[in-house]
């Protein structure tokens, strides 16, 4: 078939593969004499190894450690301060110290249960609080501070009418992918292979060589179909890549590393908990004239992601809006917890629940409706960023809040939820928004300086055409939509385009599969490959075709400055959201959901409205249902259900509509879709609670317990 | 040795795995059937999900010695149906598979549910999926391509 529209939907590449089972993921791999791993974990969250003592091992069995890495004793990221088993200090709770390898499971279980580790003791962190406090002596990460000088606006704080300052908080939230982790290491006289669940080949290939300290060639890496990602196969596969690379090694044998899910839940990297201070100046008339942010993000033991993470939730402490005089600045802190790290949105949800909850409660402060007080603020095309880059292309805003509005019925809804409420004791209606952006691509120059992103297209004799990229398909449709760009370019049938699982013996780095560009960079990359090799299509003949990432012209990014365009193009959204609370048991039922996007122009319409649907689902349980806590330096949810995600039953459907705004920079016009329908999710439900109770939050998730809370204290504060 | 006997995708088999080994464990280990799919082991997700004498359940719950002389129906046999025919059809046309791993799980409670109630509500269908869980969809697709099933698919459940 040959699409006329690049946006009609086409059957999923995988589709027959998944659907019937019999696609293999990597814990339905079994090689010969393949042997597993089970990691001993630091039971304590800060302290000096001692000693270790092994139970006697039975024949087969063996204990994988730091004495056997050929190379480095780091996972190799941004900071090299992950150890891949940490064998002097121990920095958190589930930390992995060594590996124990054998033919049984439930032996290794066993013995693993009686290692016994004497431990020098330290007094930990443990909360995001003690590390702000002491974060003048240690534990930083990383700290950005930019914006208008704080001489002008604490000159323009003491003029103003008012100044409003708020503390807010998030959570944890956990990936809750459907597939646990799983890493596959295979030893071959010439080569260690890797295999797994995985979202960036490249990442864990380099990780292996500096582990290995080996050569190029030596090292390759596979990527099995990934049962979900979320981000949380982003950064952590390559710690477990090199537990089973150098095990292989060692036994010269394959070695499997596979999570259940309690283990997974506890050790695997989560999203950020965030702390943010809003200090926001206002005239008489309610206008804003100043605004100043922290943020505060607890990154856990490791740096990890967390600088690029904190990058991003600052680029976004100001939501969509043009703020006069702003100034903002964060860290990135270490706790003696589990390492943060990558998870959907990358920052950007924490700061849009922050900035979306400050200003929806200055408007009821000022008692105006939420939604006309921030659309005084929403920036338009050509205006600045917060960090003095440009807004270049069209924003469609404005028209797609009118349209929202008028969909939902807005006023007539609010006036109705208020007769509503006034007559019902027990259940309260109320009506929410969030607005937001998400910045497609990597922040700043990180595409041109650090990825240089490579795609190839190889034609065989027979005319058929491979893509040879390294970006995963998690769920998200990349073969799918990369097939589609590929097709079109070339006036091919979409079934003609191949694309086998990346091998990284095979496929050039086109970057990882992160940060919403993989439809947008290399899906453009893919474009321009296509009619390069369609200019020269010769038939019968074997043809390769290679393209470079060309970075467009932007204001250059400093990240010391912390100033210029932070990425070459944004993607838009507008929920809106209706919930009903029953003030009794402080349970909150979503009634209907509403996202409007614009990401340019789709791809596939179908696999957009997968992307919206599964991403919505994420943000909205983000602001009332999910709830991970850590005590002591110990997560306390070990189930998924001592989490809570929602069920089929806790969601609507998603009414949404797409608002095509083609970016003249991505594969016919499509932009990032990937993280956006995350974001507002938390945001909209949080406005929509706040508005059925007429209380405000300061904190998501909003739990029925916060909401009984909550309603006691206001019950209180009106009895005194 | 005991063995335990039971008919699996419509095949007499035995297997000498001790009666407290899980299903799930026996139909992937032992007889390479690999379309259950293990989510958390603990019967949270039902990824894991077989026909246990046509009742859905989690294979990750069940010990072998549990299932002796009973008829269980996986994925990897329930694929070589009609029924799953339509099913997989419909899950394409509403765009319903995304990572995949819940989606064998939901295909079997999709055919339970079905052949208990061949016109489900919406409600119905959220209801008979709610063991089920998917972190990729947000489910409405899967509903949709589960009505889909319903109208297309008359006369078949
Ligand atoms: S694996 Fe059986 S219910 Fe999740
Ligand atoms: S499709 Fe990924 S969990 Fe359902």
């Amino acid at each position: 078939m040959i699409a006329k529209d690049i946006s009609t939907s086409v059957k999923k590449k995988d589709h027959d593969g998944k659907i019937s089972g019999q696609l293999a993921y990597i814990s339905d791999v079994k090689v010969d004499s393949m042997l597993y791993g089970v990691l001993y974990r630091s039971p304590i969250a800060y302290g000096k190894v001692r000693s270790i003592r092994l139970p006697p091992l039975p024949e087969g069995y063996e204990k994988i450690g730091a004495e056997h890495i050929p190379g480095n004793n780091f996972v190799k990221l941004l900071h090299n301060d992950q150890p891949i088993f940490a064998n002097e200090w121990v920095n958190y709770i589930g930390e992995p110290m060594f590996m124990l390898v054998g033919p049984k499971l439930d032996i290794l279980y066993q013995l693993v249960d009686e290692v016994e580790v004497d431990f020098e003791e330290h007094p930990a962190i443990f909360t995001l609080e003690e590390a702000i406090k002491q974060k003048d002596q240690t534990g930083v990460f990383a700290y950005h501070e930019f914006g208008e000088s704080l001489d002008v606006i604490k000159s323009i704080e003491k003029k103003a009418h008012r100044v409003i300052e708020e503390v807010y908080e998030t959570g944890y939230q956990e990936h809750v992918y459907l597939e646990p982790q799983g890493m596959l290491g295979i030893y071959k006289a010439d080569e260690i292979l890797v295999k797994g669940s995985m979202q960036c080949l490249y990442y864990v290939k380099n990780a292996l060589i500096s582990a290995l300290a080996c050569e190029d060639d030596e090292v390759r890496v596979i990527q099995s179909p990934t049962g979900g990602g979320f981000g949380g196969k982003e950064d952590f596969p390559s710690m477990m890549a090199c537990h089973v690379a150098i095990a292989a090694k060692v036994v010269k044998k394959p070695v499997m590393l596979l999570f259940d899910r309690a283990e997974d839940m506890e050790v695997t990297t989560k999203r950020h908990p965030a702390k943010f201070t809003y200090r926001t100046a206002i005239d008489e008339q309610g206008n804003i004239l100043s605004m100043n942010v922290e943020v505060f993000l607890d990154g856990g033991a490791n740096a990890g992601l967390s600088p690029v993470v904190l990058q991003r939730a600052l680029l976004n402490s100001s939501g969509v809006y043009k703020i006069p005089h702003f100034h903002a600045k964060g860290y990135a802190l270490k706790t003696n917890t589990v390492p943060n790290g990558a998870f959907r949105g990358f920052g950007a949800p924490q700061s849009f629940a922050a900035i979306e909850s400050h200003l929806g409660h200055i408007s009821s402060m000022l008692k105006r409706d939420p939604i006309q007080y921030k659309r005084n603020y929403l920036v338009k095309q050509g205006d600045p960023t917060i960090t003095n880059g440009r807004f270049r292309d069209p924003i469609l805003l404005e028209d797609m809040i009118q349209d929202l509005l008028q969909t939902a019925d807005y006023t007539k809804k609010k006036e109705a939820f208020r007769a509503f409420n006034q007559q019902n004791k027990r259940f309260k209606k109320g009506i929410g928004a969030s607005l937001f952006l998400h910045g497609c691509g990597f922040t700043g120059s990180g595409e041109r300086d650090h990825i240089k992103a490579v795609v190839k297209l190889e034609k065989t004799e027979q005319d058929q055409v491979l893509i040879k990229v390294s970006n995963s398909d998690m769920g998200q449709g990349a073969l799918t939509t990369l097939s589609k760009i590929v097709a079109k370019g070339l006036d091919l049938p979409y079934e003609d385009i191949l694309f086998p699982d990346p091998d990284t013996k095979d496929v050039p780095d086109s970057g990882p599969t992160v940060a919403s560009r993989t439809t947008m960079i290399v899906g453009k990359l893919l474009e321009r490959a296509a009619s390069q090799l369609k200019a020269g299509w010769q038939s019968g003949v074997a043809q390769e075709v290679v393209e470079h990432y060309i970075h467009e012209d932007m204001i250059p990014w400093d990240e010391e400055t912390f100033s210029g365009d932070a990425y070459p193009a944004y993607s838009w959204g507008v929920n809106l959201i209706e919930v009903e609370v029953d003030i009794l048991t402080g349970s909150v039922r979503i009634e209907r959901v509403y996202g409007s996007f614009d990401i340019g122009r789709a791809i596939d319409e179908r696999i957009v409205k997968g992307q919206i649907d599964g991403g919505m689902a994420q943000g909205i349980a983000y602001g009332f249902m999910e709830k991970m806590t850590s005590q002591l330096g110990k997560i306390q949810q070990k189930t998924i259900s001592d989490y809570g995600p929602p069920t089929a039953m806790d969601l609507v459907p998603i009414e949404s509509k797409l608002y095509d705004n083609p970016y003249a920079g991505g594969p016919y016009g499509a932009k990032g879709a990937g993280e956006l329908p995350l974001t507002g999710g938390a945001p909209a439900v949080q406005a929509a609670i706040e508005d059925a109770l007429q209380i405000p939050f300061y904190q998501i998730p909003v739990t029925p317990e916060l909401i009984i809370e909550s309603l006691t204290k206001k019950d209180g504060d009106a009895r005194d | 040795m005991r063995v335990i006997k039971f008919q699996l995708n419509g095949r007499e088999v035995e297997t000498d795995a001790p009666p407290t080994a899980r299903l799930i464990d026996v139909l992937r280990d032992e007889f390479a059937y690999i379309g259950s799919k293990e989510g958390c082991g603990d019967g949270e997700c039902g990824a894991c999900s077989v026909f246990v004498n046509t009742l859905v359940q989690n294979s990750c719950l069940i010990p072998v010695g549990a299932i002796e002389g009973a008829e269980i129906m996986t994925i990897d046999g329930f694929s070589q149906t009609e029924l799953f025919q339509m099913i997989s059809e419909c899950y394409s046309e509403a765009g319903a598979v995304q990572c995949g791993f819940c989606i064998p799980g939901m295909v079997m409670a999709s055919a339970a549910l079905l052949s208990k109630n061949p016109h489900p509500t919406e409600e119905e269908i959220r209801e008979g999926i709610s063991g089920n869980l998917c972190r990729c969809t947000g489910y409405n697709m899967i509903v949709d391509a589960i009505d889909l099933a319903a109208k297309k698919g008359e006369g078949l459940w």
